[in-house]
């Protein structure tokens, strides 16, 4: 171990946060990250924020990055520590989410050894972080902290796992800032621009063209939502946006759709099936919207503008593939369609739009109002009323009530919803919100939640009080795993295996013993001062709304169909005739 | 997804950093995927950039070649991947130890087709030979191949290191 250098590993390590920008750090102590802990307590640059949970500490990280478009961090210990994190890892992954996880490691002579609290961490996330790096000496510190962010937030963000073995941050070495290293990690940021040239070409040739985009226009950044609108407009197409992608459009445009996929709008889906053109921004094909793949967008020429070339052709063969980051593939895009003065074919759009128009005309995402019950849907449609003067940002859990938020609140900006789309991590929501609220400590922050959901990470309403986190957390509690019952019922012939939680906690009374303020209301006429109420108090808040415990979620394209082939409501026939799950997709 | 397009088998080197775990990342990017791996061949090439060349010969449809290709290049410490298959000519051999255990006229015959392989003996006793046996992936096939009913008790395979042909370099 040298002892020359003027700073131990630890405050390398610290120094070299602060020198990426880093200023709030997700974590939760333990054994072999105990000297990091210690330098963390000496300075005042980081700010820690401690967690219940680390699977927690990640997801809140999420929620900073998201919503801010910075890199998350994360510290924990090793071990137990370390592994409780790889959920929010995998979804990092999932989603594209830049984070750096810090974990601490047994001293490198014991690494084999199943020493205490060892854990072959960089092993076990191998799978589930875009890169990995064990730090065994402490010379190397440094440039890997450096690098480490750089892979995270460079190309197709992912989540990037360090793991520091105990002596290699209390040993002594030399620091260094990141321009003294030049990463070999340089994704292709600038589109081919005779690709590009190609696409305008195709796009300006089409006679029933739709925009399809997807998470990772929000990913590029504001810059790339702000270019996205702008060719939208200019070209007059329709928009149609992926979950994950909700906000980089503006959901009150008229050329917006709402979103695609399962249970997406009739619109987008049969617009996505009837297209001749379709332009694909930062989104993958996933299973969830294409619908069965032999019959998706059959008569389509399928151009996709993705940064990471796996995506390109991986489930959907596409016509035109141009790689590289969204806003500069963009801006290209509109200076060669101004540059061509580019003229589509307008009677074909206008009949095109009356078409969509008609489609439109179903309303699709109506319910039968109540005056008796909650539904959920209008529980959602009057959060939205009432809380969107705030700018709100909103963070879900996964299932039908994810679904709800996504199809009836409306999104003006990206950056402003956070979901858990590709993993579907039950659990998700409410540390993510956390992770929200310290980067806008004065924005109202909202996890739509189910009551299964809430409870897989109810143990950070204790981080919320400790930290002032005003964050609201709105329960739709319809008794049951609603997205669970929901296919039992249609599937699996109304079997509700396991899906009947029999007892929950009293909600109200769970807040108040976490120190939240707690809210309830059982009928219609109870929810607009239930939200007001909620949003008027500068503490955390958990509200439960008991709803319709039988409403089932549509528009929903069933497992194997196809987009044409969608169900719109509880009367519709098709739902008795679900396809197989393997052409399709796959359960919740 | 094309479901019935042709299975072809592909040879892809890829030039990665010579670090821990590299191997790992590219063996459980194809165990993780389900994509096959019918020989992966790996050692240090260049000592002072500290870069590793694999040589890896796998099959699959069009399609699931290029994602094996995008997905490969997508690793952190991976410089570059080369389809030696559609990139041109080239060249790949393998090496075998194959172990006989014969006696009498199988022994002899072995013997004669070692020969015929240009095969070396590396190793003898009065009832085993080991024979060495160098190139494409058919020959060593198809020596092994005649070798089973001479004695043969023991195959240990390199598999493939391939380059491409002509004077440029991965
Ligand atoms: C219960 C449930 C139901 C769901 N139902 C639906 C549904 O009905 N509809 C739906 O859409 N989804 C649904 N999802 C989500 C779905 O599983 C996927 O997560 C989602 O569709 C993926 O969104 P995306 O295609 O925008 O890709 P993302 O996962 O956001 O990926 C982004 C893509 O953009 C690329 N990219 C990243 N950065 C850039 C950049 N700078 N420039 C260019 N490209 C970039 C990436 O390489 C990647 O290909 C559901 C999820 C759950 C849990
Ligand atoms: C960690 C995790 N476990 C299991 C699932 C499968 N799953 C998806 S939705 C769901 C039910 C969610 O119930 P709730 O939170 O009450 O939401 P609701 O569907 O009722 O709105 C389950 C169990 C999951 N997505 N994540
Ligand atoms: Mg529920």
């Amino acid at each position: 171990m040298s002892q020359q250098g003027a700073m131990n590993g630890a405050e390398i390590l610290l120094k070299a946060l602060v020198d990426q920008g880093v200023e709030v750090i997700f974590g939760y102590p333990g054994g072999a990250i105990l000297p990091i802990y210690d330098e963390l307590f000496k300075q005042n640059r980081l700010k820690h924020i401690l967690v219940r949970h680390e699977q927690a500490a990640v997801h809140a990280a999420e929620g900073y990055a998201r919503s801010t478009g910075k890199v998350g961090c994360v510290l924990v210990t090793s071990g137990p520590g370390a592994t409780n994190t790889v959920t929010g890892l995998a979804d990092a992954l999932c989603d594209s989410v830049p984070l750096v996880c810090l974990t601490g490691q047994v001293p490198t002579h014991l690494i084999g050894n199943d020493a205490f609290q060892e854990a072959d961490i960089t092993g076990i996330t191998r799978p589930c972080t875009k890169h990995n790096y064990l730090v065994k000496d402490v010379a190397d510190l440094a440039r890997i902290v450096h690098e480490a962010f750089h892979v995270a937030r460079s190309g197709r963000p992912g989540p990037v796992l360090v793991d520091l073995p105990k002596d290699v941050v209390q040993a002594h070495g030399e620091y260094h800032g990141p321009t003294r290293f030049k990463s070999k990690y340089k994704p292709q940021v600038k589109g081919d621009l005779k690709a590009i040239e190609k696409a305008v070409e195709m796009i300006a040739a089409a006679k029933r063209p739709i925009v399809y985009v997807g998470g990772g226009v929000v990913n590029s950044g504001p810059a790339a939502c702000q270019l996205l609108t702008q060719f939208v407009r200019l070209a007059g197409f329709p928009c149609t946006q992926t979950l994950m992608g909700l906000g980089a459009f503006p959901s009150s445009d008229p050329l917006s759709l709402g979103m695609l996929g399962m249970h997406g709008t009739y619109e987008a889906n049969l617009a996505m099936h009837d297209c001749d053109v379709m332009i694909n921004v930062g989104a993958r094909f996933d299973d969830r919207v294409t619908g069965r793949l032999n019959a998706f967008s059959p008569n389509s020429k399928k151009i996709h503008i993705d940064i990471d070339p796996s995506s390109i052709n991986k489930n959907v063969v596409v016509d035109l593939a141009v790689v590289g980051d969204a806003a500069h593939i963009l801006e290209d895009m509109i200076k060669v369609w101004k540059a061509k003065q580019v003229r589509i074919d307008d009677k074909a759009l206008r009949a095109w739009w009356a078409q969509i128009e008609q489609w439109r005309g179903k309303d699709c995402l109506r319910y039968p109002a109540s005056n008796a019950i909650i539904k959920p849907q209008y529980a959602i449609q009057r959060l939205y009323e009432l809380t969107k003067h705030k700018n709100p940002f909103i963070t879900t859990e996964v299932g039908q009530h994810q679904m709800w938020a996504a199809q009836h609140f409306r999104f003006e900006k990206p950056n402003h919803w956070l979901t858990s789309g590709g993993l579907g991590t039950m659990g998700y929501g409410l540390p993510a919100a956390m992770g929200v609220q310290v980067a806008h400590p004065g924005a109202l922050v909202i996890d739509i939640a189910g009551e299964s959901s809430i409870q897989m990470n109810i143990q950070e309403l204790a981080t919320l009080a400790q930290h002032k986190l005003p964050v609201k957390v709105f329960i739709l509690n319809n008794q049951y795993m609603g997205m669970v019952r929901q296919w039992q019922e249609l599937i699996h012939g109304g079997r509700y295996s396991e899906s009947h939680m029999h007892t929950h906690p009293d909600f109200v009374k769970l807040a108040e013993a976490f120190g939240a303020v707690g809210l309830r209301a059982e009928k219609p006429s109870q929810v607009d001062d239930l939200i007001n109420e909620m949003i008027s108090v500068d503490r955390p808040v958990v509200a439960e709304l008991r709803t319709d415990a039988s409403e089932n979620c549509f528009p929903m394209i069933m497992p194997g169909m196809a987009h044409n082939e969608m169900v719109l409501g509880p009367e519709d026939r098709s739902v008795e005739h679900p396809g197989s799950e393997e052409d399709g997709m796959v359960l919740v | 997804m094309i479901k019935h397009e042709e299975i072809q088998r592909h040879t892809i080197a890829v030039l990665v950093d010579n670090e821990s775990g590299v191997l790992a990342r590219v063996i459980g990017l194809f165990s993780g995927r389900g994509y096959n791996i019918e020989s992966l061949t790996v050692a240090e090439v260049n000592a002072a950039d500290n870069l590793s060349r694999i040589t890896i010969v796998t099959s699959g449809t069009r399609q699931i070649i290029e994602q094996i290709k995008n997905q490969l290049r997508r690793l952190v410490p991976v410089h570059k991947v080369s389809d030696l298959t559609i990139e041109g000519p080239h060249v790949g051999r393998e090496l075998a130890l194959v172990k006989v255990s014969s006696t009498g006229e199988k022994r002899v015959e072995s013997l004669r087709i070692a020969d015929i392989f240009r095969a070396r003996a590396i190793d003898s006793t009065n009832e085993s030979f080991v024979f060495e046996v160098v190139g494409a992936t058919e020959k060593v096939d198809a020596f092994i191949k005649l070798m089973e009913p001479l004695g043969l008790v023991d195959v240990s395979r390199t598999g493939v290191a391939a380059i491409a042909r002509g004077a440029a370099a991965l």
